[in-house]
């Protein structure tokens, strides 16, 4: 439906808590008819088009536990009750090198704005899927407003920055006034719009597990114009022994109802001696491994037909920054 | 919906104004501050005609709730020079024709300035990435990329 942009049609009372326990208590007096507030990119385009009407907005943009980047030691302790995190479970620290500097996680603050987080060196240097998904988005203005955490909880199917977060195996940690939980962003999305998230709960950090010596990942996208969003995008993460796959992690945005990881495709790579053969034949099997639909953007067809080059290529990609060779 | 009052620092100089939450930043500098050369477009963030500097940042004024940015200082195309003596890139864009209907100049000048506060020499790449949201359907952009290259030559840069 189209409407006046030029305005904001509907009424509403605005906080702007300063502490976290102001904000959540405001968020459980208000419940299903507050929203929050991050960089209004997507929240204040929905108002003016009516799609949604709260009846108060609740501000993060003081909440300091929200901003920022920082590294969390791992610090020796079990890393599932520092992280409670996916990738913990697995086992990968087992294998992490003796140089503190990899016993570091990276803890993005939800709100931070998407251009502060994609000028973080850490996570140019080793989050490669996620620095090129946020080098993707929008343009300088949108990014400078929009944020990483707003990105995730508007879950949109097409939201950039949920298959590198996939593939990367980050967590996220969450807080209402009930206390606080963690979910990795694999589970987080429920479907167009919908997302884990309870009415009265905010996403705090997004938690980036430490990086591993010779893991490589990639990111990729096909949109209109530079500026679009994804008709289709993809995440590869490969960890590499020698010439094998000793793991691997692969999403696709826009292509199904929510971000999608795809396990079928990945247990084609686990365990195996990587060459360009594999990686194409293993890639020509996405287009079925995707449940697109027909929609403003594109076609299911030209989706399920071009998937398998995005993938071969992010896959590549991925596979040659781990210092593999093709 | 609850008035408020909130202090505004528009190019320089400080404005007390009494807003309700749903205002939006480009309708209170247009409307009430008659500073008309930041434009509205499309209003949902995809031309970034209303692009304004907030606090030095690119940043579109049609999706900003005035509210949000009490006490925070905002640059206008209005604030980065004066008739009688242009910013290098309003003169920039005059000297290489950047101009044709001028309705996306605005926003194109102060994301322009944003790029060359950030990055005072950037390639021509570089430019064109950081223009890419701001749409004009004029110039075809080159020009547009002369003038940016023009002022990011000059001394003092």
């Amino acid at each position: 439906m189209l409407s006046d942009t030029k305005i904001l049609p509907g009424e509403f009372e605005y906080f702007q808590p300063q502490t976290l326990t102001d904000a959540l208590a405001l968020l459980a007096q208000w419940g299903s008819r507050a929203k929050v507030l991050a960089g209004g990119t997507d929240l204040i385009v929905k108002m003016k088009r009516l799609l949604v009407e709260p009846e108060c907005l609740v501000s993060v943009q003081d909440l300091p536990e929200l901003h920022g980047i920082r590294q969390e030691q791992l610090d020796g302790q079990p890393a599932d009750e520092v992280a409670g995190g996916a990738s913990l479970r697995r086992g990968g620290f087992e294998t992490r090198p003796p140089d503190s500097a990899w016993q570091h996680a990276l803890v993005i603050g939800a709100a931070t704005p998407l251009s502060l987080v994609e000028k973080d060196p850490l996570v140019r240097l080793h989050y490669s899927a996620l620095y090129e998904a946020l080098r993707s988005m929008a343009a300088i203005a949108a990014r400078n407003m929009g944020s990483i955490g707003g990105n995730l909880a508007n879950a949109s199917p097409a939201a950039d920055t949920a298959p590198p977060l996939i593939v990367l195996d980050a967590v996220l940690r969450l807080a209402s006034a009930r206390g606080g939980r963690t979910a990795p962003v694999e589970t987080f999305f429920r479907g167009p719009g919908f997302s884990l998230l309870d009415v009265d709960e905010l996403i705090v950090e997004i938690l980036l597990p430490p990086p591993r010596p010779q893991e490589g990942s990639a990111f990729l996208k096909l949109g209109r114009v530079s500026c679009d969003i994804s008709k289709i995008n993809a995440a590869a993460w490969f960890q590499r022994e020698g010439g094998l796959c000793l793991d691997c992690r692969i999403a696709f945005g826009s292509v199904a109802p929510m971000p999608l990881r795809t396990p079928a495709l990945e247990n084609l790579l686990v365990g195996a001696e990587i060459g360009e053969r594999l990686l194409h034949q293993v890639s020509s099997q996405a287009g079925a491994a995707i449940f697109p639909i027909d929609d403003v953007r594109s076609s299911s067809q030209y989706r399920r037909q071009v998937a398998p080059v995005l993938l071969e290529e992010a896959l590549r990609t991925a596979w040659i920054r781990t210092g593999g060779v093709l | 919906m609850k008035k408020r009052t909130i202090t505004l620092i528009v190019n320089g100089e400080t404005f007390e104004l009494t807003v309700v939450p749903n205002e939006l930043l480009l309708n209170v500098l247009r409307d009430r501050l008659h500073l008309t050369g930041t434009k509205y477009g499309c209003g949902v963030g995809e031309c970034g005609s209303c692009t304004v500097l907030l606090n030095g940042k690119a940043t579109l004024a049609c999706m900003t709730l005035v509210v949000s940015v009490d006490g925070k200082e905002i640059t206008t195309v209005e604030g980065l020079g004066r008739y009688d003596a242009l910013h290098p890139l309003q003169q920039a864009f005059l000297d290489h024709s950047a101009v044709q209907c001028g309705f996306c100049t605005p926003g194109v000048l102060v994301t322009a300035k944003a790029l060359l506060d950030e990055n005072p020499h950037p390639s021509e790449e570089e430019i064109r990435q950081y223009l890419r949201g701001n749409l004009c359907r004029c110039t075809g952009y080159t020009s547009i990329v002369r003038a940016i290259e023009a002022v990011s030559k000059e001394a003092g840069f």
